[in-house]
Formats: C-alpha cells, structure tokens, sequence
C-alpha cells in the first residue's frame, strides 16, 4: 500500500507550485518527507513536542531548542551550499567560527577593562569579527581561484592552522566575557524567540535576494556544472568563487560569535569543532550535489533540521546515549539512498519482480 | 638481429580487420602490413578509423573480423598488456607513465630489479642510464618524470615499451605538443629504433613529418583503406585528396554563390598582426570585415581552433597586436572578447558549449547576462520571451524553454549555442566547426543561418572540415598546414582542388 500512497501523494504535492519552485523535483519531495517522518516519531515518543510554553518572556519547547540548535549550522549551510554549488568545499568554516569569536572575545576584553576607543565598542568589535571571516574566506577563495588549488586542500590549510590562530589569538586560553550585546548574539530573546533565529532568517532572506534576484545564482549553477563552457560563455568564474568562499566565511563569524554568546566564552578548541563536517552533510541531504550545479539554500536548511530534529529525538527517547551517533549515521544513510536516483531505481525493479 | 631473415614475412600484418559500434562502422575489411626497420604513417581524418585500428592491434577493442599476424603467426591481442608481450607497444600522445615517479622507476615500473626481495634501485637507475645513453639522451634519471619536457617524457615511454622487447612500436600523435627541436630529438630516436630492425606506426597530422620520417603511408577514411603508397611516390596534393575524399578535378569547381562585389563595400571589424604563441600556433596575420564570412580550412591539428582560441582569447597570444574598427584592443580573455562584440561556437560542444544540466532558457540567456552583469538580471518573463524567440527563429526542437539542454539532440544543442551568442547582439561570431555530429536537416539550417548573418552585417568565422561547405559560404578562406597560415583565398580562387593544393603544395 506504502508503494501506491507514496507516489500518489507525491503527485498531489506535485501540482503545488511555488513560484519557480517546484514540488516535482524529487530531492525536495524525499528530504521533506524526511523531516516530516522524524518529526511525527519525536511526537510519538514524547506526546508533548509539540508544546510551547511562555516562560518569562522566553518560548519554551522543544521545536523551539531544535531551531535555536540549529542556527550556527543552517547559518554555515547557506555559506556551504553556495560553494558547494560551484564544486568546491568549505572545510575550514569550523576553524574560521573559532577565530572570529577568539577575535571578538579579545577585543571586548579590553572594553570590559576600561579602553575608550571606537573600536572596541560592541558593534565594531562584531563588525571586525565579521570582516575577519571575510577575509579568511577571501583567503580560501584567492586559493581556489586564482592559484587553482583544489578547493578540498585549499580550504584544509585554514581548517588545520585555524585553531592554531585561534588560540594564539587568545593566548593559549579561552577568555571570558560579561558584555550583554555580545552575549544578546547567542543568548538573547525577541518575542520570546531566540535571536540566532531572526539572525539565520535575515541572513538567508539577504543572501537568497543576493542570488536569487540578481544573475548571481545562475552564474554560480553554470560555474559549478560546467566551469570552462561558462568561462567561454564571458562568466567571471574567478569572482563568482572568490565571493561565495567570502560569504561563507562571513556565515561561519556569524555562527561563531552566537557559540561565543551561548557560553559567553571563546574556546579556540570546542567553537565550531565538526561543524564544517555537519554543514557538509546538511547540504548533502539537502539534495545539493557534492559534483556542483543546481542549489537550494532551503532544502539545505531543512537538512540541518533533520539532524538536529533527529538529535533531539535520540535525546528524549532516553536511548543511550552511545547510540546517538549510530543511530544519526543510520537515519542520514536511509535517507540518502532514498534520494539516489539509482537506489529508487533498484528498489522499483525489486518490487516490479515481485508483483 | 637482421632484418634479411625476417623479409619472408611482414612483422605485422592485418586481413580484413573489420570492427563496428553500436550502429556505425568504425573499420571496414582493412588490410594492413608493416615491415620491420620502417616508419608506416597511418593518416586520415578524424573518423577515418585510425585509432580504431590501433585499438584492435593492441587489444583494447575485440575485432569482429578478420585476423592479425605478427612475423606470419595469427595473433589474438586481448590486452595493451597481452598484446605488449606478443611484441608491440604502444605509446600515446597524453602519456601514460606516472609523472610522480622517477625516469627509472617509469622505465622499469612493475618489473624492478630486485635484490635480497627489495628494489634494487641502484641497478635500475644504472640500467636506465644506459638505455637512455644508446639513444644519446643524457638525463638525470633519478629525477621525477614530471620535472621533464613533454618530448623527453615521450621517449622515456618509448624506452620503456621498446625495452619490454617490442617488435611493433606505435606512435599516436607523438609530436603535437613538441616545438621543431624537440621533434629533431624524437626523430632521431625513431630512425635509431628503425636500424634495430622494429616496425614503427606513426600516427600524425603533421604533413611535412610524415615525407620527412616515413618510409611508407597508408591512408584510411570512413573506415576504409583508401590507398597504400611509398610516401617518396605520393605527390602531397594526392595525399590530401585522398584524405579528404575528394577527386582532383582540372577544371576548378563551379563558383561559389556568393558574390564578393570589391573589398571596398565591407567595412573592416577585425585586423589581427603577428597573434601567435609558442607551441600552438606561428604568427599570423587575419582581417575579418562587415558582412563577411571568413573561412579557415585545414587539415586536422592544422591550427584551425588554435586560431579561433587566440582570437578569441582564450588562450592568450605571446606576440602581435589586434584592432577592432580601428581601435587597439586587448584581448586576453573571453569576457575582453565579448565586450568587444565577438562570440565563439565551440568544436566541442559538450565539454565547452552546453551547460548541460540547465535549461534551454538559461543556456540560451547566460551570454547575455554574462555582458550585463551580475545585478542587471533579466527578468524571469523577459528570459522566457527571449529563449522563445530564439527557439522560433532557429527552429530548436524542444517541448519547451525549461527542457534540460542536455536532452536536446546534437544539432539542437548547437543552436542553443547559437542562439547564446545571437541574443547577444555579437558584431563577430566564430564558429568552430558548426555542422560536426549533426543530422542532415539541422546541417542545412544551419548553414542558412550562417549566411543570413552575414547578410545581416555579421562579421563571421567560420572552421570546418567539410570543404564542399567552406567553399559554399566563405567570401576568403584561410588556408592552415602545420600550425601556420599558409595563404589566403580569395573570389575565383576559393574551390575545392585550389583549397587542397593549397593544404598540400605550398
């Protein structure tokens, strides 16, 4: 009957259409059954997932801690998706996350101790901590494109001499802060609704305006799926790479500084550490092919909440705890197969020999 | 070893060699003899049958029928390993040893010396000096392959595969990427190999070599064995009829409908002086007017798409300088290009034309927004109406604008391309070999519209292989041989005989 309802029902979401978008497109239909499954399973387990409560001003429930979770990582995922789009790889995003906060935290040190000057006010200490993600991304993408290093290797140089920077940027330690704007960026509370929420919205709406109303979204899919067709076609691929590895590295300060706000500390160590890895997943599951060409922020997005949605529920099913990760390799493999073209092929051909 | 007592049979021989793919005949009843201690040039045009031949000799490809004798004996090649046993190696253009490694541990990968069971490396390197030094090449031979020239690379994979006692060594596009000296070196090498008495097949597109080195030549085409000849026999002009299939006629051919009324009428689009760069293409000189279809004939490797690349930009000239309407222009890429009004149909459609996964739309407006810019976007209505209108205008075959071009047809493909560069109002167009590897209908078409573009004031450039078609559309063509402009033709003198005396004479 499972065989009959899916495709079914995948017809019926098929006629949806939104905007350009397309329900047709199958790696969209699997990833958000994906999501749906676990999450009807969550609520299986623990009858009240779906609670939220208003608790001093703050909105407590678990969808609420999975998207509060989430957020440095679908803020790394946009960063990821796009230069993953253009066949290249970020690997270095962890270790950009603990820089930027080992940068951020230094310099509001030395506010908290009294120095005057403008650039240690709060909102220059975030602006500079977001330009030193630029700039590390500026770094990878001057690799990458202009001296041709393979975006893998390329990127791993920062990743493995990252935190080393860190922590000579710290000292060796991992400093403590008390200022509350810096803190606000992981901590803080609109509406009831964490910030790294509005922060990961705003950022996506701004950098799907960025490719999805200019040419540049287009530009990025050619590069990736045919890098020397587009460069013929008079496409700057050169700048198309440069600029997607700067504004993952902007997403990676921003996801820094929300773990650098949450522990109001900057650990060169423990910021961002795997983080890069799960991103890399996320877009994966997302349906963003790892070869390049066609993207979706969104389904990236989702990606990330199918882990988290999926830690959440290991979390509450009172499993043991050793499992977890088991079990998240389990789940992120059924539904990668699921989205293999190749995979549904033989699973049809098994049932038609059947029948 | 004497050659004497080997005469009684050819080293290698073919009967009948016959193969097919799926729906096309690659060889056809091909026969083939090499004797030992000469130099055979295999020649033909891309689809002749060249390589297929090679592949059946050497095992790559089963053959459907027909046999292979090696010293009178029928051999059964079922491997480049196998068949390098029986006695015959090969080596190909992009050389297949391993850069990373040593010369000597290239020359003696898979059968070290060994000693107390480890590599004795010592007495491979002395070893591969010594086999290096009989073809009087002195090099340090504990050095990476890689930090090596392409030609001394070629010769170390000729070493190897000779000192596996080969007895038929061939040699696929041995010279292409090799400037005059380094041919000399490699030459000198082929006739040493040739007085030890082993059989060479020498696959090349370069005519001079083939009198220079070869002592006999055969030709295929379409499959076919075409002619067999003692190459110091065979008047150049003769060889290149054959090659191109075309019979030599005394009178020159009907000429061609268009008429080039003057030069005066066209005003000039394009001077270029003295582009070329080392390896890939001597300095040449080339004026494209208004109106005006430029034709560049050649034969296969002649520098026909090199020219192309240089004006094009994609491959930066060393030397020279070029003018747009008068104007000094740079270019040194693609984009330079393109701002300046040109646009280039690429030979090789799939790897430099199409981008597959994306729709006939984007395909067809990424030119366009490429010259616009990243924040001047085409709107999703006005990107629809475009690619329709192209669709119609050309007459692309697609359901509609948001099909993946990658499931178009060949000779749609190439309009998208077309299409591409036409919606971007492009003053010059370059088209590399338009019409390859699409059916009869499209080719037609296709032809037209090259000729309405002209007839609209288009500046064009076109490359093909199909002479009859050069002849058909171009005002001049640009004759090439061996990377260099040989001349150009103009009015009267654009026919068929003219073009291939031209390949073969001058």
């Amino acid at each position: 009957m499972l065989e009959q309802l899916i495709p079914n029902l995948k017809n019926q979401i098929g006629k949806l259409k939104i905007g350009n978008f397309t329900w047709q497109n199958s790696r969209a239909f699997w990833t958000v059954l994906a999501l749906f499954i676990i999450i009807v399973a969550n609520r299986l387990i623990s009858p009240n997932f779906f609670s939220i409560q208003m608790v001093e001003g703050r909105l407590i429930g678990s969808l609420i801690n999975i998207l509060d979770g989430a957020a440095p990582i679908m803020l790394l995922s946009i960063g990821m998706t796009l230069v993953i789009a253009t066949k290249g790889v970020d690997l270095s995003v962890g270790a950009v996350m603990a820089i930027c906060a080992a940068v951020a935290v230094m310099l509001i040190n030395q506010y908290e101790s009294g120095a005057t000057d403008f650039y240690y006010t709060p909102p220059f200490v975030i602006l500079i901590a977001l330009g030193t993600g630029a700039l590390c991304g500026l770094w990878n993408g001057i690799l990458v494109a202009f001296f041709d290093i393979q975006p893998i290797v390329a990127t791993m140089i920062l990743m493995t001499s990252g935190r080393g920077i860190a922590q000579m940027i710290t000292n060796g330690q991992s400093p403590t802060f008390t200022d509350d704007t810096l803190a606000f960026i992981g901590r803080g509370v609109i509406f009831g609704v964490p910030f790294p929420i509005y922060l990961y919205l705003a950022v996506f709406l701004l950098v799907y305006l960025l490719v999805r109303r200019t040419a540049i979204g287009l530009m990025i899919e050619s590069v990736g799926i045919n890098a020397r067709a587009s460069y013929y076609a008079g496409i700057n691929a050169s700048l198309i790479k440069v600029l997607v590895y700067v504004l993952s590295g902007v997403c990676a300060a921003l996801a820094g500084l929300i773990i650098a706000g949450e522990v109001k500390s900057a650990d060169p160590h423990k910021n961002g550490e795997w983080a890069e890895l799960d991103a890399i997943l996320a877009v994966v599951i997302g349906g963003t092919s790892l070869s390049g060409g066609r993207f979706s922020l969104g389904l990236s997005a989702l990606g990330v909440l199918i882990v988290q949605s999926l830690l959440t529920g290991l979390y509450i099913s009172k499993l043991h705890p050793t499992a977890n990760l088991v079990v998240k390799a389990i789940v992120v493999l059924v539904v990668l197969l699921f989205q293999s073209d190749e995979f549904r092929r033989r699973i049809r051909q098994l049932v038609r020999r059947r029948a | 070893m004497s050659i004497n007592e080997q005469t009684q049979f050819p080293l290698l021989e073919t009967q009948g060699l016959t193969k097919s793919f799926i729906a096309t005949l690659a060889l056809s009843e091909v026969d083939f003899t090499l004797h030992a201690g000469e130099v055979h040039a295999l020649l033909g045009e891309n689809g002749a049958g060249k390589s297929t031949l090679i592949k059946l000799i050497t095992g790559v490809h089963p053959k459907d029928a027909g046999t292979i004798l090696l010293e009178g004996k029928v051999i059964e090649p079922r491997s480049p390993g196998h068949a390098q046993e029986l006695g015959i190696s090969a080596v190909y253009q992009e050389i297949n040893l391993i850069p990373t490694l040593s010369v000597a541990e290239n020359i003696f990968l898979g059968r070290q010396p060994m000693r107390f069971g480890l590599v004795n490396m010592r007495s491979a390197n002395r070893r591969a000096r010594e086999l290096l030094e009989t073809f009087h090449i002195d090099i340090d031979v504990t050095r990476d392959l890689s930090s090596y020239s392409i030609a001394i690379q070629q010769i170390v994979a000729i070493v190897r595969g000779v000192d596996l006692s080969a007895k038929v060594l061939i040699l696929d596009e041995p010279t292409s990427s090799l400037d005059r000296h380094e041919v000399e070196t490699l030459f000198s090498v082929i006739r040493s190999l040739k007085k030890r008495g082993i059989g060479i097949l020498l696959i090349t597109h370069f005519i001079d070599q083939v009198y220079e080195i070869s002592d006999r030549i055969t030709v295929l085409r379409n499959g076919l064995k075409v002619g067999e000849h003692q190459t110091q026999e065979l008047p150049k002009v003769k060889l290149v009829s054959e090659m191109l299939g075309k019979e030599l006629t005394d009178e020159l051919m009907v000429q061609n409908g268009q008429q080039t009324n003057g030069e005066s009428e066209h005003e000039t689009f394009l001077q270029v002086r003295g582009f070329a760069r080392r390896g890939m293409m001597e300095p040449f000189d080339v004026v494209v007017k208004k109106g005006e279809i430029v034709g560049l004939a050649g034969l296969l490797g002649s520098g026909r798409t090199e020219t192309a690349h240089l004006i094009f930009g994609i491959e930066k000239s060393e030397t020279g300088e070029a003018y747009v309407k008068g104007q000094k222009v740079n270019l040194t890429s693609p984009q330079k290009a393109i701002r300046h009004g040109f646009g280039l149909c690429p030979e090789d459609r799939k790897a430099e034309g199409i981008i597959d996964d994306l729709t006939v739309r984007e395909n067809i407006i990424l030119a366009l927004q490429a010259k616009m810019g990243w924040f001047n976007h085409l709107s999703r209505k006005r990107q629809e109406q475009l690619a329709q209108e192209m669709i119609d205008a050309l007459r692309i075959v697609t359901p509609d604008t948001e099909k993946p071009v990658k499931e178009l047809s060949g000779g749609n493909q190439q309009k998208v391309i077309l299409a591409r560069w036409l919606i971007s109002n492009p003053e010059f167009l370059i088209l590399d070999e338009p019409t390859r590897g699409i059916d009869v209908g499209a080719h037609v078409e296709i032809i037209n519209i090259i000729k309405r573009l002209a007839k609209e004031g288009k500046a064009m450039m076109v490359i093909s292989s199909e002479l009859a078609e050069v002849v058909d559309y171009s005002d001049r063509v640009v004759v090439l041989r061996d990377r260099k402009k040989i001349t150009e033709l103009e009015g009267d003198q654009i026919s068929e005989n003219t073009i291939m005396q031209t390949i073969a004479e001058r």
